[in-house]
């Protein structure tokens, strides 16, 4: 995987506008490079959930964005999100559906995952959390059986 | 002034032969197989192409990178060797048979490397150098080839998807798509989101999945089936699931897959049926109008 | 935005209730909608709440409970709460997301969902963005 480095854009996850300003730059690199629209709205709704996470769990930080291509040359979208929160006790457990510790649906971490091709959780006690998701263009999102 | 190196001379030698001789070499390309049969419109076409082809080998002689897929001269001429290879392909030619084609422009140059002046060793190194400089084209060309075919594989499959789920209109505000064959998650999705789109095109409140034509029902395909029922659901429109064979029905409940909630009919009959009954149900509940 | 006020408009339908979620809503804008949406349910004694998202492109697991939430409230208060004009495109992701929200009764148009309460809307045929369309109107 290789990284465009005019591509990537960082953005700030402190409060509930920098949620929205997340939102609605995923969703215009997501247009511009060409994804669908149900793709679009996977990634905006995964980067949303991550997002929020990071605000309410992390105590907010940030996340930068990606252009991405693979070896066979898929283009794709990476959001990576970064806090320097207590980090996660038990990254099984968050990830299953109905966890929750903030009074949310419990859908957050275990339901982003199905929104994405790749994602990934490096999260150490007191150190902090970092997710990293990817969507590649034009796939379904479990890719073929 | 120090001796030019034994391989910057063949280059060189290389290089300077292939534009000498491009007017010559190019008139007898034009009547090779690869060129004569695909630029079938006048002569000069084939000729033209012969010679953008030859300068830019001359380039890549001249770059020193003659083993090199990546180097600039080939970017030159890539396109037209991607239509050249189409166009061989679409004459019902291998990717092997074209590499032989292009194998055989070798000759031409190499007979005036023989002819060339310059002491033995020297035309030994450049008909060396040739050798790879050609080699590295034949590489080119089946790259190109193959990179044409994925695409046009990767069309076909989009048209095969999207023709192999037409979404019907059946009645006012009701839809359905006859499902035929095996369903992959590729498929599944096209499937959802074409179903779903046709439900807001045609406002309907109601939509058919019909499986009859679906030869085996696992676990992954009922779980689609379910994920397309819910999001109409979420839409404002109930889906049903018609045609469900009895062998069908069986090994569902042999390996314990439940379609859970979702209204099942046994054929696409039945279910209009019980389409139509509920749309009349509805009519009767509206108020009249004022 | 005023503290406690939501910034989405709640319309008397003459016991029906209609509130037409324009555009993205900031979390502290969902969270006023569910108090509004209550208030005003039991100050008109509404029989039914019909929520128009058709004007969302995206619903995260956040709104979605909100929105849960406030037909739980309006269920409370004998009002039946409707959810209307979601996209496709949102609605396979909520799918995809885990979140098919069993409880709430869907429909696909204003129109339909208030003749349910029979509350009969004449459709004008202007407003193609309220039948809930990936596709932008023109």
């Amino acid at each position: 995987m290789s990284t465009d480095e005019r591509a990537t854009v960082s953005l700030p996850v402190r409060n509930d506008a920098d949620l929205m300003t997340v939102r609605q730059r995923v969703r215009t690199l997501a247009q511009e490079l060409g994804f669908g629209l149900v793709q679009q709205t996977k990634l905006v709704t995964a980067a949303s959930e991550l997002a929020r996470n990071t605000l309410i769990h992390g105590g907010g930080g940030s996340v930068t964005v990606d252009a991405v291509s693979d070896a066979q040359g898929r283009d794709g979208l990476t959001l990576t999100f970064r806090d320097e929160g207590s980090g996660i006790t038990d990254v099984d457990r968050a990830l299953r559906d109905g966890y929750s510790t903030a009074g949310g649906l419990g859908m957050g971490l275990s339901g982003s995952k199905r929104l994405v091709h790749e994602f990934s959780v490096d999260t150490a006690l007191g150190e902090g959390t970092t997710v990293s998701v990817t969507l590649w263009r034009g796939h379904a999102s479990h890719g073929p059986r | 002034m120090t001796d030019v190196p034994p391989v910057g001379t063949a280059t060189s030698v290389v290089a300077r032969l292939l534009r000498e001789k491009k007017e010559h070499i190019a008139q007898l390309w034009a009547d090779q197989p690869l060129f004569q049969a695909v630029f079938t419109v006048t002569r000069d076409e084939a000729v033209e192409a012969g010679r953008a082809v030859l300068e830019a080998l001359a380039q890549v002689a001249e770059s020193g990178r003659v083993d090199d897929i990546a180097a600039p001269g080939f970017a030159m001429i890539r396109q037209q060797l991607a239509a050249m290879s189409t166009s061989r392909t679409r004459s019902g030619l291998s990717i092997g048979q074209i590499d032989r084609e292009v194998g055989a422009l070798g000759a031409a140059p190499a007979e005036f490397l023989e002819d060339a002046s310059g002491d033995t060793d020297e035309r030994v190194r450049a008909r060396l150098l040739w050798s790879e400089l050609l080699a590295t084209l034949r590489v080119v060309v089946i790259e190109t080839a193959l990179q044409e075919n994925r695409e046009i594989v990767e069309r076909q499959r989009q048209q095969l998807l999207e023709m192999a789920t037409p979404v019907v209109k059946l009645w006012d505000r009701l839809v359905a798509v006859p499902l035929i064959g095996m369903l992959d998650s590729a498929r599944s999705q096209v499937v959802m989101e074409n179903l779903l789109e046709a439900i807001v095109e045609h406002n309907a409140t109601m939509a058919i999945l019909d499986i009859t034509g679906v030869p085996t029902v696992d676990s992954l395909v009922a779980q689609h089936l379910m994920k397309t029922v819910a999001a109409a659901r979420l839409m404002g429109a109930d889906c049903v699931i018609s045609g469900i064979r009895p062998a069908i029905a069986q090994t569902m409940v042999q390996l314990g897959l439940d379609l859970g909630p979702v209204t099942t009919r046994a054929t696409l009959a039945d279910a209009l049926e019980l389409a139509l009954e509920r749309q009349s149900e509805q009519a009767k509940g509206i108020a009249p109008r004022h | 935005m005023q503290p406690g006020a939501s910034s989405v408009p709640v319309l008397d339908l003459g016991g029906i209730l209609l509130i037409s979620i324009q555009g993205e809503l900031p979390d502290d804008a969902a969270v006023d909608l569910r108090t509004d949406v209550t208030l005003a349910v039991s100050e008109t004694g509404a029989r039914g709440v019909i929520i128009d998202i058709s004007g969302l492109d995206m619903v995260d697991s956040f709104l979605a409970r909100v929105l849960a939430e406030v037909a739980a409230s309006a269920r409370l208060l004998a009002a039946q709460a409707v959810l209307v004009g979601m996209r496709p495109s949102v609605a396979i992701t909520l799918v995809e997301l885990g979140l098919a929200l069993p409880g709430l009764e869907t429909s696909r148009t204003v129109i339909e969902a208030a003749s349910r309460f029979g509350v009969e809307i004449r459709d004008r045929g202007d407003q193609p963005a309220a039948r809930g369309t990936d596709r932008t109107p023109t």
